[in-house]
């Protein structure tokens, strides 16, 4: 039996499926929101160091991780687009970038709010804060090449270009604890060692990780929906799909 | 009739743009003016304490450095676009990488090599000391062609566009951020007395990742812009 792995690849058929899917993901987002911060408020242990005011790590974390996660995405998308010539994965990519770029907002913001208690500074120059605000500037750029070109597929492989070569910041980011000495604390969880944090807080961050996940994908496919609608409105499929989509 | 070689087509490229580039010496002037008007704000914004000036000193030549290599970007491509030389570049037998390597080549000996000379007296005024003047000059030098290879992705990849210099500033700048780290960190340590080692040879590992990406990703840019 032939699988057709690039059924999905025209947005003609992706339409409703994303549309199908938004729902679902919206409310696991919502569902594990829910349980990540009652977890990470109610059920995991008062820090030995920080106190309480570690708890901003259930939010501080989860959006530090997804910034990294829908950069790499979103560069994989572009090149995607700009190797196999496909329209909607560069609708893709512009749909992941206000998300991510919005992700590391909120780490840098949540980083300072946190960093003022624990470090006694808003704001360090260290390797991984600089590295961090250097990516939301990526995602700027990103989102600033697409919107002043006209032609919607000069812009999108411009910027697709632009968002692979924005790649090679995540790895200094990811390593840039171990690379320099830094005042950010090191890798508390690795693929090879158990982790270095108590069993219930890990649960939070990572339920929490997941939240965002779930969140970024049902954002993205409502964005991706728009974009969609506004690049192929002159295809004749759009009417009967806006047709079953108001019927049902 | 055979055309040029490798070698030739770089030299002949580089030949044609430092020609140009002679017949129009104001475009060139005006970068290296902008870079010393820029460096001699910061006296009169900041106070002429000597100390305070000692200690910014690095920081303000290398960010001036930056912004001047940002304003002459707009003359890499833009006018061969505007006459169409440049799509007869693409159409060249000769790899497009290479072309670019010989405009990029030409640029840094227009617009960064004077910075590379005159920061010395810049830094003078400043009142950096004499192993700062030399690490500072040692420094643009290294760092001044990443900047001219990076900022030529950000000039293909806006030719023709609206926004202008500051469209390209935004979207090159953040590259550039660890050459104006280490650059300015090696003046630092020149003249507080430790060893610039680590900080130059990062420098010259990002010319040298520079070199060999920059002008490849630049001929991709290129031909999205143009197709």
């Amino acid at each position: 039996m032939a699988v057709n792995w690039f059924k999905y690849s025209s947005p003609a058929s992706f339409y409703p499926l994303a549309g199908r899917l938004i729902p679902w993901f919206a409310a696991a987002a919502a569902v594990f929101t829910v349980i990540g911060l009652w977890i990470g408020f109610f059920v995991a242990p008062t820090d030995y160091q920080q106190g309480e005011a570690y708890r901003i790590i259930y939010i501080h974390v989860p959006a530090a991780w997804m910034s990294m996660f829908v950069y790499l995405v979103m560069a994989a998308y572009a090149a995607l687009g700009i190797v196999f010539n496909t329209r909607l994965s560069g609708y893709m990519a512009r749909a992941l970038a206000p998300t991510g770029a919005m992700f590391t907002f909120v780490a840098l913001w949540t980083g300072a709010l946190w960093g003022r208690p624990m470090w006694g500074a808003w704001w360090v120059w260290d390797a991984r804060l600089t590295s961090e605000l250097i990516l939301l500037f990526l995602y700027l750029g990103f989102i600033a090449l697409h919107s002043a070109i006209d032609d919607p597929r000069r812009a999108a492989r411009a910027s697709g270009l632009l968002a692979i070569v924005g790649a090679v910041n995540v790895p200094i980011i990811y390593f840039s604890v171990q690379w320099w000495n830094t005042l950010h604390q090191g890798a508390s969880i690795s693929l090879t060692q158990a982790p270095s944090m108590a069993k219930t807080m890990l649960a939070g961050m990572l339920v929490m990780a997941v939240a965002a996940w779930c969140y970024t994908v049902a954002v993205a496919l409502a964005r991706v929906r728009c974009e969609i609608l506004e690049r192929e409105r002159h295809a004749d499929w759009i009417g009967d799909a806006l047709a079953r989509e108001s019927r049902s | 009739m055979r055309g040029p070689g490798l070698a030739g087509i770089v030299g002949g490229v580089i030949v044609r743009d430092l020609t140009l580039a002679g017949r129009r010496p104001v475009d060139v002037m005006t970068a290296v003016i902008f870079f010393v008007i820029v460096v001699s704000l910061f006296p009169l914004a900041v106070g002429p304490e000597s100390r305070t000036l000692a200690t910014i000193a690095p920081g303000v030549v290398w960010v001036a450095a930056l912004l001047a290599s940002m304003l002459s970007l707009g003359r890499l491509f833009n006018a061969d676009y505007a006459d169409g030389t440049l799509e007869q570049m693409l159409l060249a037998p000769q790899p497009l990488s290479l072309i670019v390597l010989g405009k990029v080549a030409a640029h840094w000996l227009v617009a960064g090599a004077p910075l590379v000379l005159i920061s010395p007296l810049l830094g003078l005024q400043f009142g950096l000391p004499a192993e700062g003047l030399a690490m500072l000059a040692l420094a643009l030098l290294l760092g001044t062609p990443a900047l001219s290879l990076v900022g030529a992705l950000g000039a293909a990849l806006t030719i023709g566009v609206r926004g202008g210099g500051a469209l390209v500033s935004l979207l090159v700048l953040p590259l550039c951020v660890p050459v104006l780290i280490f650059g300015a960190g090696a003046v630092e340590a020149a003249v507080s007395g430790m060893d610039a080692g680590a900080h130059l040879s990062l420098l010259g590992a990002f010319l040298v990742m520079a070199l060999c990406f920059g002008p490849w990703v630049t001929a991709a840019a290129l031909r999205i812009a143009l197709d």
